[in-house]
């Protein structure tokens, strides 16, 4: 420390680079990390209907600079376009909407290519995924013809690409994810709030004899010293003193942690200038918080349960970690320390060695964990990093789709029928919960049209489109359904907008959509499972499990 | 009900999506307030103000220009800057340094044809009422909490009760990451941002003396080097936080301080963020608020379906961090707001107090957050801010405690700040025994 404070050489610096700076507000969210998975991936949109969701949704990944795009799209820029997708003007009448599309998208950024199709020399959607290189996530619109909808879902299940489909029509909107399998995620970014773990009914060693020595003599200590002792300090001295009149044992039910509490307020000193301690306060606000017994979260309980039907996805690196860790539980009976301490009132000095206490007790869970993983077949192929991450959000780990290797023998009708008893069921206690009505509805109607593909002819008024032929598809699906009343309304609604887009839903779902893709490319943050209805008249959203 | 007629305006073809829906009646509109054959015509009539020409800014003029709206005023005094371009999408490199109000307009104009934009290069604060009061729909995204205060009171203030032109429905905006919100205020009828500020308290500020003496976290290096060493050394006239030559200075600062004290983490994007303040922001996020926003005004303006205001929920807020969430709900209006209540707010205070802690206190408090409040008692001037000599006679009174001065337990307080002219934001004193 010394050293440092006598040199009087400048530090080096690193101004951002150019790329640092016109990606400053996203990098602060994703980091390098998830910008580098961002500018490798590799997109499609099929895009069909009235074509602005799906615009809307390459817009926004566009600015944030995705790798490429690609867009399929069979129609041309027709009159009905102009009025609803700003990325079309006159200039583009009746040329390919895909080419007028791509070239007005990738304008917004230098950084992105873009390609369009069919074109001269690929003409299908089957030919343009058998020459392209591999895709990252597909994107797909409604409604779209059934023979194509298979070849796109037969090149996600080859490829493991995930396929996201996208519905908007009037006020109404949903958009599905199918993963090709059961999708991890390290780094969820859970609230900072909720992320202090500080091991105060599991101290090790040395972090009671740091606590030990600050208290030895409490009572002895000046004002300054006592007013400025780290909470966590004053926490672990009057836990030790509780035990010792407690048979050993820590404050366990509420009652006893509120008694804890309280002797911790009477501890403060109150006899000074201020009148009391603020890190006495603190400790006491950290009571109830803090002192929980290490438990496993259901997230991480998910993990630790799995069932690998697939033996190539068990050799991935986050599953031997996922493997390590759950044996270091086992062993340990608690997570890996993630290491992180909050502030607190504390004289810096102090504070930083409690936080290296910490921090190294973080690094040596970390090791051990990293051990077990190179004694297990095909782990000394795994990134330390990667071990270090896990370990720091452990805790928070997700998992989604867990069932989607396996559950998939359920067919995706019976899902639905499933899917749609429970919601009417919830529905008929939603008044007495307060709780607003199941979007099922929605889904059901605009799902009822998803291959009505005859409309997508810009200057049809989609008359074709009527609410009583809705009802009856959704009869054929889920059989009851359309008597209720919000599915009758739904349905209404879906045949008021004939297919048609209003540019607001279309650019509302194509930001969810984006932060979706955001998250599936970047494995940042946790993405919906799977389905996401929004509702434009209620404005408010649902995510269902279909 | 679908196969009811439309009405479309002059370009049935090109309007077609939109007129099916905007002129025909839904399932839940009310017919009473729907008019099928008039809304077009009304649509293209009203004459809309966007505020804000950035983030949201941008898709909101977007959004209005192809939901029907033709005549839409945009203010903004911001020029463009090169972290813009990641998300306004209607910025490019070569148009950093020029005016974002100018830009956007004349970019929107030449994309959605038939539609006028009126950009204002200015501060929302330049204009008076005649000039908002010829709007009919005021839209913001704003990324400060002291603008949208200040319309939401200026629009408060314009309220007539004889005069149903006078509400002026305020469409409010905001994100932060992957989260945001939209809300609609009807001044005077529903909850107004006034009622709803205690939902964005206030960051915590760092106790000064953390800063000076005992620093742990690299945000108090910077803040140390933002506030303290910068005023010591003055290696600039003016703190231009947008100038890149002072951020690194600041950087050195905090750096060597960090150093001093065996303090990790003090980067140069950590120092811009925490001096500007800054909030990440992506595209995505932005679309999906201003399209919350906008679909709302094109309910509002044409009454095809029911809009949040009235009679129900009046507030959305959405999060895309963990799947997405999104909760609709009624933001009740309350009767001691400043801005459009009639009564005086509780006001927790110790008699012991001098005035100058209460004065302080007014910007730590959440439903106050006021920098440069002035106080007034029954009758008695206890502090001005300005002007000069008005402050000056006032000073002494700041170390005098509230007893001494003579204020009662029950007695109301009224307090004035210059970034809301014409509020006063009244008080009731509670003393705390």
């Amino acid at each position: 420390m010394t050293e440092i404070v006598m040199s009087q050489t400048p530090p080096i610096l690193h101004g951002p680079s150019e790329k640092e700076r016109k990606y400053d507000r996203q990098l602060r969210l994703w980091a390098a990390s998830g910008q580098a998975a961002l500018e490798s991936a590799n997109i499609l949109l099929v895009n069909s209907g009235a074509g602005t969701v799906g615009a809307e949704t390459l817009k926004n990944l566009v600015l944030p600079g995705i790798g490429r795009f690609a867009i399929y799209d069979e129609a041309q820029v027709g009159d009905a376009d102009l009025g609803v997708n700003f990325f079309l003007d006159d200039s583009c009448l009746g040329k390919p909407r895909s080419q007028s599309l791509t070239e007005l998208i990738v304008e917004l950024n230098p950084d992105v290519e873009g390609s369009w199709y069919p074109n001269e020399g690929v003409k299908t959607i089957e030919s343009l995924l058998a020459d392209s290189p591999l895709f990252t996530v597909i994107m797909y619109t409604y409604p779209i013809r059934p023979e194509q909808l298979l070849q796109l879902e037969t090149y996600g299940q080859q490829h493991k690409t995930p396929l996201v489909a996208i519905h908007s029509a009037g006020f109404y909107s949903y958009f599905q994810i199918n993963l090709p399998g059961a999708f991890p995620i390290v780094d969820t970014h859970p609230d900072e709030t909720a992320t202090t773990d500080l091991r105060l009914l599991t101290p090790w060693p040395e972090l009671v004899a740091f606590a030990e020595e600050l208290t030895k003599d409490i009572d002895g200590l000046d004002n300054f010293e006592h007013g400025h002792l780290p909470y966590v300090v004053i926490l672990l001295h009057y836990l030790q003193q509780w035990k010792a009149a407690h048979d050993g044992k820590y404050p366990a039910t509420y009652k006893e942690k509120t008694e804890f509490r309280k002797i911790v307020q009477n501890a403060s000193r109150t006899n000074n200038p201020e009148g009391g301690e603020e890190n006495f306060e603190e400790a006491a606000a950290a009571v109830l918080k803090t002192l929980v017994s290490p438990s496993l979260p259901s997230g991480l309980k998910e993990i630790f349960e799995y069932e690998h039907s697939d033996p190539a996805e068990q050799r991935s690196g986050f599953w031997l970690i996922a493997d390590a860790v759950k044996q270091f539980y086992q062993t340990h009976q608690c997570l890996p320390l993630p290491g992180k301490l909050p502030d607190m009132k504390a004289q810096s000095k102090v504070y930083i060695q409690l936080q290296s206490i910490y921090k190294a007790k973080a690094r040596k869970d970390a090791a051990e964990i990293l051990q077990i993983v190179q004694a297990t077949p095909g782990g000394e192929r795994v990134d330390p990093a990667e071990v270090d991450l896990f370990c720091k959000n452990a805790a928070f780990v997700k998992l989604i789709n867990a069932t989607g290797g396996r559950g998939s023998e359920i067919s995706r009708a019976d899902r639905l029928k499933s899917a749609a008893a429970r919601e009417f069921a919830n529905d008929e206690t939603a008044a007495l919960t307060l709780s607003p009505p199941s979007l099922l509805p929605i889904y059901l109607a605009l799902q009822a049209t998803a291959h009505h593909v005859d409309t997508d002819d810009n200057n049809s008024d989609g008359s074709s489109l009527t609410a009583e032929a809705i009802l009856s598809t959704i009869a054929t699906q889920v059989p009851g359904a359309e008597e209720k009343e919000r599915v009758v309304q739904a349905a209404g609604e879906v045949a008021r907008a004939a297919g048609g887009e209003l540019h607001n839903v279309a650019a509302l779902t194509g930001g969810m959509v984006a932060q979706e893709m955001i998250k599936i490319v970047t494995k940042q943050y946790i993405p919906i499972d799977n389905t996401c209805v929004y509702d434009g008249i209620g404005s408010r959203c649902q995510v269902l499990r279909l | 009900m679908a196969s009811s007629e439309v009405h479309p305006g002059s370009e049935p073809s090109r309007w077609a999506y939109l007129d099916r829906v905007r002129t025909r009646p839904g399932p839940f509109t009310n017919p009473d307030m729907f008019n099928a054959e008039g809304v077009v015509a009304a649509m293209e009539k009203m004459k809309v103000l966007v505020i804000g020409a950035g983030g949201l800014g941008c898709e909101l003029l977007k959004n209005l220009a192809l939901s029907g709206f033709k005549n839409i005023h945009v203010i903004d005094m911001d020029t463009i800057d090169i972290s813009n371009l990641n998300r306004q999408f209607l910025f490019r490199q070569a148009d950093v340094g020029s005016s974002k109000a100018e830009v956007a307009a004349r970019f929107v104009e030449k994309r959605v044809k038939g539609v006028k934009i009126t950009p204002h290069n200015n501060k929302i604060q330049d204009f008076d009422e005649d000039f908002y009061m010829q709007f009919q729909l005021v839209v913001c995204g704003l990324d400060s909490i002291e603008a949208r205060r200040w319309i939401n009171a200026t629009l408060v203030n314009m309220v007539d009760e004889d005069v149903e032109d006078s509400y002026k429905p305020l469409i409010d905006g905001g994100t932060e990451g992957f989260k945001g919100q939209a809300r609609v205020i009807i001044p005077t009828v529903t909850s107004c941002i006034e009622c709803q500020l205690d939902m964005h308290a206030p960051r915590a500020a760092v106790p000064l003396c953390t800063l000076a003496s005992i620093p742990r976290q690299p945000e108090h290096c910077i803040e140390w080097a933002h506030v303290i060493a910068w005023d010591q050394e003055k290696p600039f006239p003016q703190l231009d936080k947008d100038d890149p030559e002072h951020i690194t200075w600041l950087y050195q600062k905090a750096l060597l301080r960090a150093r001093e004290f065996n303090i990790p983490g003090v980067t140069y994007s950590l120092t811009q963020g925490v001096v500007k303040n800054i909030i990440p922001a992506i595209a995505a996020t932005n679309s999906v608020i201003a399209a919350a926003c906008c679909n709302e005004a094109l309910k509002i303006a044409s009454n095809c379906a029911p809009f949040l205001g009235l009679p129900d929920d009046n507030y959305m807020m959405y999060s895309g961090n963990d799947s997405i969430y999104t909760y609709t709900f009624r933001h009740e209006k309350k009767d001691d707001c400043p801005v459009c209540g009639q009564l005086a707010r509780d006001l927790p205070v110790d008699p012991a107090w001098t005035l100058r802690e209460l004065v302080d206190s007014f910007a730590a408090r959440p439903e106050a957050q006021l920098k440069k409040p002035s106080v007034r008692g029954e009758g008695k001037t206890l502090y001005m801010q300005s002007p000069a000599s008005l402050e000056a006679q006032t000073r002494p009174n700041l170390d005098k405690t509230l007893a001494e001065l003579g204020l009662e337990d029950g007695q109301e307080i009224g307090v004035t700040d210059p970034a809301f002219a014409t509020v006063v934001f009244k008080f009731r004193l509670r003393f705390k025994q």
